[in-house]
């Protein structure tokens, strides 16, 4: 944020690009303010990219610094890569917020605290020895100190509310206050809060009040005097129709649409878990598309009726985090072995075991591409954003259809819980793959298979004439019956692993998507790395350093050509939120010096640290 | 005038697959294979309409000896996948075949669910209280003191009693056989009438690692002593004399056994079997050991909706309110903007 810009007429200081965080106890609705900020400023045309940073806790102890929710949103007038590496704005409602988010602030940056929590209980609560509002420590930034509890209970008063209930609307006052600081507008706020209370209307009441009263204190306070009023201009995008998307909605959307284009029904199997489950919600709300969705008592029940579901014909897909994988790792061998369509959603979290559920982390690739018993190759593919789980998921269900096989689609928990601004797809723009059971009895076996694709018929029980039998048993290639033939085993093993290698051909050839096709070097990355590697690599090439980012979207099989690609660079970085997964298989497969650039602090990366990579590979 | 001739009715051999059966010879799973055989050409169903689904022991082989659709899936997890099966698609007629090691020890959290959850199936539990694929090792219907390679010196662990577990799970149709029962089709065409999970518990005789397992209950000298067939609204009599009967103490609030004629006992006194009683079901299906007969025929069948039921249910009534759903629309629903 560059404030040495002059101010406008209206004494706003234009930025190009905003980064704010709002941080509170779990309880103080900061996630909400934080969707309600993010519609509000996506209305007003900014690029955005958000980031949802909450604790695993639902309602940790009040004040405590591992109860701290925090929601980070990067808005600009310019194209929006990520949430921002380090905000210039912090609302911290209470001391533990602020002590858990001060040191990601920038230098100058600015503070908003709520002074009546900053009392002595809350502050030993929080660790503090001393109130860092009083103690010096705070004097490398702009601090507004505001008695916003006993500015909301002034608000509210007229609403008989309880004291703790009108506490509760202290995120609406404050996100006022915000609102007038970036001249936004509370109409879409005022309107979403009517919604959400139509049927307790003293709440939405108070709530709207809170908010403009927040506004208000902001428009007496002459704030352009402290830290300062600014306007942040609609950015440059494509034309057309948009929406904010989170990750897991544009996933449920994507399945539903290929599921359309496949001409088949979905059953969605699967067992809440943190952060998969919003999947899971948004499509039980889609009964009316023929979608099934079952809460199945365990991770390995979820698998298992998906398979029973693509065995009766419909497209079976289950969906969890790491832990749940590892549980379904036994079926996934089956419906390889009787080569059923299949998809797997994983929403990455920070492992081993439980981990950290709410943090994100790319630390399942490994599980993905080896992990399961036998030689049991299948589809791996990642998507790169929120946005981006909708082709993903188009591109899973058309490949598990086509190819009758189980499909990994990656996605991580900050792509599911991030918002973007999504240009609104047409389902007319997709290819239909419509798939069509087998009936034909004329010597009908059902391990036939398709001579380029190899996919074995789909057949499925109703069928007249097409009765047969399948199982997790070593089958006769054809006829499916039960083989212990030496041999047989040899030529199954080949033919699932040329059936899943041979998809290579049938996905598109990788290119660079900044930077030239040979080179000093290239930042090789997968899934959510997409955003601050994009940038960091659009940084470096305005500095003229040869250095391009390379993206890989389907991890198995990888895209034929990427061997040759790689090849062309002198160097190659791979940055991963894990401890060097896909750095060992691209050594594996390319024998190419791939190094590793690893973060698993369960953030994600930020743009410095990569552009920091570059620089070292480059001017070695 | 063209008349339609009425499809040939299939026979018990129509249901047999070409593949050899490897059972151990005399194994109990032969004559279950039987029954089933014998009771599907009575049932009014299309061929290609049955599924049987299995886990893994040698019960779970059952399928590929079938001439039907059949999935040998993974050990324990069959009822997840025929509820995966029926859910998509209701018209079939899902029949799951499991074992006590398979169904009750790694699949007991399924089988649990499944019969909680009433979804639409028959399932054949061959208990035969080992397990046999593995070669011998006590199993989670095993007598306490079993001993086998995995039990040396007897095993320390109460069996379990599938009936009561079905019941206790929320089962609404429960029921008792064994292998070489005659009228064993009988039975399985109630647990198919039956809408909603049925479960069939199939005393199952292992002649490799068990044998003789259940021959105090079966042994043809004494099976009338030993043995209670149960009917809906008929007394509970059984002895080779007709004139034993079960009687509610209620004081203990349990069953005993009294003889009409003895000690003031008339048929008034004796119990009428009620399928529909639930408390009555679950002192039956614990019967057995010294002291009580073992309960055969349909211990309780009291229908509730079924789960795949409520399930289309509910998303009738989603189409009926949004009768061509179009995504292209719902993705435009709420905040949007045009650039």
């Amino acid at each position: 944020m560059n404030t040495n810009m002059a101010p406008d007429s209206d004494g706003r200081t234009a930025l190009p690009s905003v980064v704010i965080r709002f941080a509170g106890d779990s309880g103080d609705g900061i996630q909400i303010t934080g969707s309600r900020f993010t519609d509000t400023t996506a209305l007003a045309g900014n690029d955005l990219a958000t980031f949802p940073d909450f604790p695993a806790e639902i309602r940790a102890p009040v004040g405590t610094t591992f109860g701290v929710s925090a929601f980070q949103i990067n808005f600009g007038a310019r194209h929006i890569e990520t949430h921002g590496d380090d905000p210039n704005v912090l609302v911290a409602l209470n001391p533990a917020a602020l002590k858990v988010n001060i040191n990601r602030l920038k230098k100058g940056g600015s503070i908003i605290v709520d002074t009546g929590a900053f009392n002595t209980r809350n502050l030993k609560k929080a660790g503090y020895d001393s109130n860092p509002l009083e103690d010096g420590s705070l004097d490398d930034y702009k601090l507004l100190e505001i008695d916003i509890s006993k500015n909301v209970l002034e608000s509210v008063k007229e609403f008989g509310l309880s004291q703790k209930e009108g506490l509760r609307c202290k995120n609406f006052w404050v996100l006022g206050l915000v609102y007038w600081i970036y001249g936004r507008d509370r109409t879409d706020t005022i309107e979403w809060l009517k919604a959400k209370f139509a049927k307790r209307p003293e709440i939405a009441d108070a709530n709207i009040a809170a908010l403009n009263a927040g506004h208000i204190y902001g428009e007496a306070a002459e704030l352009g005097d402290s830290i300062g009023l600014f306007s942040v201009a609609p950015a440059e995008m494509t034309k057309g129709l948009y929406r904010t998307v989170t990750g897991a909605e544009a996933l449920a959307w994507g399945l539903v649409a290929g599921a359309e284009l496949a001409d088949l029904d979905i059953f969605f199997g699967s067992y809440p878990i943190t952060p998969a489950s919003p999947v899971l919600h948004s499509l039980a709300k889609m009964k009316q598309f023929g979608v099934k969705t079952f809460q199945a008592e365990d991770e390995i029940a979820a698998i298992c009726s998906a398979i029973g579901a693509s065995y009766a014909g419909a497209l079976g897909i289950t969906s969890s985090s790491g832990p749940g994988i590892a549980l379904k790792g036994e079926a996934i061998g089956l419906a390889i072995s009787t080569e059923l369509p299949l998809i797997i959603v994983n929403s990455q979290r920070a492992g081993p075991s439980t981990g950290l559920p709410t943090k994100t982390e790319q630390s399942d690739l490994y599980q993905a591409v080896y992990g399961r018993n036998g030689d049991a190759p299948l589809v791996v593919l990642a998507a790169h954003g929120p946005g981006d789980c909708f082709d993903t998921a188009i591109e899973a269900c058309r490949l598990a259809t086509k190819y009758m096989t189980p499909v990994m689609l990656l996605t991580d928990g900050y792509i599911g819980n991030a918002a973007e601004p999504w240009l609104i797809p047409s389902l007319s723009d997709y290819e239909s793959f419509k798939v069509t059971h087998e009936t034909d009895a004329e010597n009908f076996h059902p391990f036939d298979r398709d001579e380029k694709t190899l996919a074995r018929k789909w057949a499925i029980p109703g069928t007249a004439g097409l009765e047969h039998r399948i199982g997790g048993i070593e089958k006769e290639d054809g006829s499916g019956h039960i083989s212990y033939e030496p041999a047989n085993h040899q030529r199954m093993t080949d033919l699932r692993r040329d059936k899943i290698l041979n998809i290579a051909k049938d996905i598109p050839a990788v290119k660079p998507e900044q930077g030239p096709e040979t080179g000093k070097l290239a930042v090789v990355g997968w899934g959510s790395t997409y955003g601050p590697i994009s940038r960091a690599v659009s940084n470096k090439l305005a500095e003229n350093k040869s250095v391009a980012h390379i993206h890989i979207r389907n991890l198995w099989p990888l895209p034929a050509n990427l061997g040759d690609l790689l090849r062309g660079y002198e160097k190659v970085i791979v940055p991963e939120m894990n401890d060097g997964q896909l750095k060992t298989v691209l050594r594996d497969q390319y024998l190419i010096d791939a190094k590793p650039l690893t973060k698993v602090t369960g953030q994600p990366f930020k743009i410095t640290e990569i552009e920091a990579a570059i620089d070292a590979a480059v001017e070695s | 005038m063209n008349v339609i001739a009425p499809k040939e009715k299939l026979k018990p051999a129509d249901f047999a697959s070409d593949q050899e059966v490897r059972w151990c010879p005399g194994c109990g799973d032969y004559a279950i294979l039987k029954a089933v055989q014998r009771t599907l050409p009575d049932l009014d169903v299309p061929k290609e309409n049955y599924v049987f689904v299995s886990g893994i022991g040698c019960s779970s082989r059952f399928p590929y000896y079938m001439s039907t659709y059949g999935f040998h899936t993974i050990h324990g997890r069959a009822p997840a996948f025929a509820t995966g099966i029926k859910v998509t698609n209701p018209e079939l007629d899902v029949w799951l075949v499991t074992g006590d090691g398979d169904g009750f020890s790694i699949g007991g959290n399924h089988m649990l669910h499944v019969l909680r959850r009433n979804v639409n199936m028959q399932i054949l539990l061959c208990n035969n209280e080992i397990y046999g694929l593995t070669k011998g090792q006590y199993s989670p219907t095993s007598e306490t003191g079993l001993r086998t390679p995995s039990s040396p010196t007897g095993s320390v662990e109460s069996p379990l009693k599938p009936c009561v577990f079905a019941l206790g799970s929320g089962a609404r149709f429960v029921a008792r056989g064994y292998d070489i029962q005659k009228n064993l089709p009988d039975t399985l065409k109630r647990a198919h009438e039956h809408q909603g999970t049925s479960l069939v518990e199939i005393l199952q005789n292992c002649i490799v690692y068990n044998d003789a397992v259940f021959e105090d209950v079966l042994a043809r000298n004494t099976a009338a002593e030993r043995q209670i067939h149960v009917e809906h609204g008929k007394p509970l009599l059984f002895g080779a004399d007709g004139n034993k009967g079960l009687r509610l103490n209620t004081k203990s609030l349990t069953l005993e056994v009294v003889t009409i004629g003895e000690n003031g006992v008339t048929e008034d006194d004796i119990l009428v079997h009620d399928e529909t009683n639930k408390g009555l079901a679950t002192m039956l299906a614990e019967m057995g050991g010294d002291d009580m007969p073992t309960a055969f025929g349909v211990l309780y069948c009291n229908p509730a909706p079924t789960f795949e039921g409520g399930v289309d249910q509910q998303m009738a009534v989603e189409k009926e309110k949004d009768a061509s759903p179009s995504l292209d629309a719902l993705l435009r629903q709420g905040h949007t903007w045009q650039v």
